[in-house]
C-alpha cells in the first residue's frame, strides 16, 4: 500500500478500499473466514484452513479464504465463517478436517446444511 | 438455544472479521480514521474531555477513571513523556487482552498514538509477556504495516506528529502487571513494585510521565472518537459505562470470549450466552476478579454487574476472568488454589504477602486434609486481614479476597471440613470416604483385586468392606465396580 499522505488522503484511501470489498461480496466467490487465534490454532484450524484451500483448487471452487481473530466461540472452535454470494454469513463450529471436507462438498456445492451451525449471539458496533 | 444478542462489542468490533495481518481490513473498518480526526482537531484538551465525558474507566482491574488518568498525564510537563500498554495479563485463565492483540492489533495502536497525541508522548511501549507469541508476531506485523503507509511513526499523515511504538517483553510474572513493576522491568530492574505514589502519570518510565492503559481500555477509545461520548455513555450502568469483554470459563455449556454491557446479570451472562451449567447441576458460584477477586452466590444472579456492585457484593470486575462453578466445586479448596498461586507469584519484597500469603496456603491445606480446627477457621480470618492491609502493593492487598469471600459467603462449607471432617462437594480427597452398600454389593471381588493397597476383604458371593485405615481414596474400586455398590460419602 502506498503512504497515507494527508488526513482526505486517509478517506479516500478507505473508500477504495470499501469499494473493492463490496465488489469481492458481490462477485461469484465465496468468501470463508477461519478464526486463527492461539486457541482456534491449538485445536486445528491450520489444517481446517488448509483443507478448504485445497478442496476447493480441486473442484475449481471460486473462493477467498482469509484467517481472523478469535470470534469467541472457544466452545465450538475450530470455527468457520461462510458467505456464499447471495446468502448471509453462516458460522460453523466443531470444524474438523474432516468435517471441512464435508463443509466444501455439502454446503459449498451443494448448499446443504451441517450440523453445528453457531447463531450469532452480539450485536457488532460500526464505526 | 437463548441466544438473543445479549453482547455488544466495541473492544472486541474487529475481532473475527478482519484479517489482523492486514492493514487494508482495519482501514476499511474507518480503522485510523480516529486518529485522523484527533489529529485534524488538533486540540488535545478537547479530545481528553471526550475521553472523560465517556465514562470509560481502565478494564485491566482498577477502574480508574481513563480520561482523568490521561489529563494527569498531559499536565504533568517533561521533554519526554510514554505511552505504555499493560499487555501482561496474569490471571489465571484470562485471555482477554490476548484475544483484542491477535484479532484486530491495529486498535490498540492506534488508541496508543491518540493518547500519545493527548498528552505530549512521542514513544509508546507494549509490555506483552513473551508466552503470547502470535500476539508478538501480529503486533510486529501491524506496527510495520502501519510504519509503512505513515499513519504510525514519523510525521503521521503528514501532520508532523511522530509516533513510534516498540515492544518489551515479560518473563510471565504476574506481578509484573502491577504497573510500577512493569515499569521497573522494563527498564531492566527486577519486576517489584513501589509505592505509590508517585504514580507512573507523575514518575512513570525512566522517571518520565507515563500513561499506562491496559489493552481493553485502549481498544475502546477509537470507537468513542468516532461515534462520541454520548453515545458509549448510553451504554452501561450509571458509573460503569460501556461493555466489558469476559473470558467465561468453568462449568458453563458454551465457554468462550463474551462482550456484555456493564449492567447485564450474572443470570443472563450464564444461562442465556453461556447456554447454562454442564449436566444441568446446580449453580454454586462465580469467581471474577481472579486472584484478587472473589465469589459471587446465588443471591447475586440477579445483581447488574458493574465496577461498584462487584465490589460491593464482595468481588470485583478485575480484568475479565470469569469462572463458572457448580455443586461439584469445593470452595476452600477454591480458594487454596488461588492463594497457591499468589504464593508462587507473590515478588517476596514484602513480609506481609510473602510470609502472609504462605501461612494463609498452609491453613487451607490443613483444612481440606482434615486437621483444620475452629482455631485455624480464626487465624485464617484474621491474617487475611492483616495481609490486606499492610502488603505493598495490589497483589498482597487483595489475595486474601478468594479467602475471606468463601468464608462470607460458605461459611458452612468450612465449619464442614473443620467440624464434621467432610467435603460436602465430595473434592477433598483426605475426606472422602469410599463405602460399599452392602445391599448391593453381591461379592464379585472385581474391587478387592482392584485395589492397589489390599484395602478391601471380603469372601466370596457375600458383601465387601472397605478398610477406611488402609485406602489411599485411590477410587479405582468405584470404577471398577459394575453393580454401582461404591460410593463416596
Ligand atoms: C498484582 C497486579 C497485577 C496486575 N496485572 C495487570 C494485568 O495483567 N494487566 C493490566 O492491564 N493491568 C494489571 N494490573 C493493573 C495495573 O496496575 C494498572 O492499574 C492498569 O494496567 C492500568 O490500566 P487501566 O487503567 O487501563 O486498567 C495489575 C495490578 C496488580 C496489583
Ligand atoms: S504485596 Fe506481594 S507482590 Fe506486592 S510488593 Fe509485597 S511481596 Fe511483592
Ligand atoms: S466390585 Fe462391587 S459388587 Fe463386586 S465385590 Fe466390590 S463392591 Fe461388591
Amino acid at each position: 500500500m502506498e503512504k497515507i499522505k494527508s488526513l482526505a488522503d486517509l478517506k479516500k484511501k478507505r473508500e477504495e478500499l470499501q469499494t473493492s470489498s463490496q465488489l469481492l461480496s458481490q462477485s461469484e466467490s465465496i468468501q470463508v473466514r477461519v478464526a486463527m487465534a492461539t486457541c482456534s490454532i491449538a485445536s486445528g484450524a491450520k489444517q481446517v484452513l488448509e483443507v478448504i484451500v485445497s478442496e476447493c483448487n480441486k473442484r475449481s471452487i471460486p473462493v477467498s479464504v482469509t484467517q481472523t481473530g478469535c470470534m469467541g466461540y472457544c466452545y465450538a472452535e475450530p470455527t468457520v465463517e461462510v458467505t456464499k454470494p447471495g446468502h448471509e454469513p453462516v458460522v460453523f463450529g466443531y470444524i474438523t478436517p474432516l468435517k471441512a471436507e464435508e463443509l466444501v462438498t455439502k454446503y459449498f456445492v451443494g448448499n446443504e446444511m451441517l450440523e453445528g451451525v453457531i447463531p450469532v449471539n452480539y450485536e457488532k458496533v460500526e464505526l | 438455544m437463548a441466544n438473543n444478542k445479549k453482547q455488544i462489542r466495541i473492544a472486541l468490533r474487529n475481532c473475527g472479521f478482519i484479517n489482523p495481518e492486514n492493514i487494508g481490513d482495519y482501514i476499511a473498518r474507518s480503522g485510523y480514521a480516529a486518529l485522523a480526526s484527533v489529529l485534524g482537531a488538533n486540540n488535545p484538551q478537547n479530545s481528553i474531555d471526550v475521553i472523560k465525558k465517556s465514562g470509560l474507566r481502565g478494564r485491566g482491574g482498577g477502574g480508574f477513571p481513563t480520561g482523568l488518568k490521561w489529563e494527569i498525564a498531559s499536565k504533568n510537563h517533561a521533554d519526554q513523556k510514554y505511552v505504555v500498554c499493560n499487555a501482561d495479563e496474569g490471571d489465571p485463565g484470562a485471555f482477554m487482552d490476548r484475544s483484542i492483540l491477535e484479532g484486530d492489533p491495529h486498535s490498540v495502536l492506534e488508541a496508543m498514538a491518540i493518547n500519545g497525541f493527548c498528552i505530549g508522548a512521542t514513544k509508546g511501549l507494549i509490555y506483552i509477556r513473551a508466552e503470547y507469541p502470535l500476539a508478538i508476531e501480529r503486533l510486529l506485523i501491524a506496527i510495520n504495516q502501519a510504519e509503512e503507509i505513515s499513519v504510525l511513526g514519523n510525521n503521521i499523515m503528514n501532520t508532523g506528529f511522530d509516533f513510534n511504538i516498540e515492544l518489551r517483553y515479560g518473563a510471565g510474572a504476574f506481578v509484573c502487571g502491577e504497573e510500577t513493576a512493569l515499569i521497573h522491568s522494563m527498564e531492566g530492574g527486577r519486576g517489584e513494585p513501589t509505592f505509590k505514589p508517585p504514580f507512573p502519570a507523575q514518575e512513570g518510565y525512566l522517571k518520565k510521565p507515563t500513561n499506562v492503559n491496559n489493552v481493553e481500555t485502549f481498544a475502546n477509545i477509537p470507537a468513542i472518537i468516532l461515534k462520541g461520548w454520548e453515545w458509549f455513555s448510553s451504554i452501561g450502568t450509571e458509573k460503569s459505562k460501556g461493555t466489558k469483554v469476559f473470558a467465561l470459563a468453568g462449568k458453563v455449556n458454551n465457554v468462550g470470549l463474551i462482550e456484555v454491557p456493564m449492567g447485564i446479570t450474572l443470570r443472563e451472562v450464564i444461562y442465556e450466552i453461556g447456554n447454562g451449567i454442564v449436566n444441568d447441576k446446580n449453580f454454586k458460584a462465580v469467581q471474577t476478579g481472579g486472584p484478587s477477586g472473589g465469589c459471587l452466590t446465588e443471591k447475586f444472579l440477579d445483581t447488574p454487574i458493574d465496577y461498584d456492585n462487584l465490589i460491593a457484593a464482595g468481588s470485583m470486575m478485575g480484568s475479565g476472568g470469569m469462572i463458572v462453578m457448580d455443586e461439584d466445586d469445593c470452595m476452600v479448596s477454591v480458594a487454596k488454589f488461588y492463594l497457591d498461586f499468589t504464593v508462587e507469584e507473590s515478588c517476596g519484597k514484602c513480609a506481609p504477602c510473602r510470609i502472609g500469603n504462605k501461612r494463609l496456603f498452609e491453613l487451607l491445606e490443613k483444612i481440606t486434609e482434615g486437621k483444620g480446627t475452629m482455631e485455624d477457621l480464626d487465624h485464617l480470618k484474621n491474617l487475611s486481614k492483616v495481609t490486606k492491609d499492610t502488603a505493598l502493593c495490589g497483589l498482597g492487598q487483595t489475595s486474601p479476597n478468594p479467602v475471606l469471600s468463601t468464608i462470607d459467603n460458605f461459611w458452612n462449607e468450612y465449619l464442614a471440613h473443620v467440624v464434621d471432617k467432610k467435603c460436602p462437594a465430595g473434592q477433598c480427597k483426605a475426606l472422602k470416604c469410599y463405602i460399599i452398600d452392602t445391599e448391593q454389593c453381591i461379592g464379585c471381588t472385581v474391587c478387592a483385586r482392584a485395589c492397589p493397597v489390599g484395602a478391601i476383604k471380603g469372601e466370596k458371593k457375600t458383601p465387601h468392606e472397605i478398610s477406611q485405615e488402609i485406602c489411599i481414596k485411590c477410587g479405582a474400586c468405584m470404577e471398577k465396580c459394575k453393580f454401582n455398590a461404591i460410593s463416596i460419602k
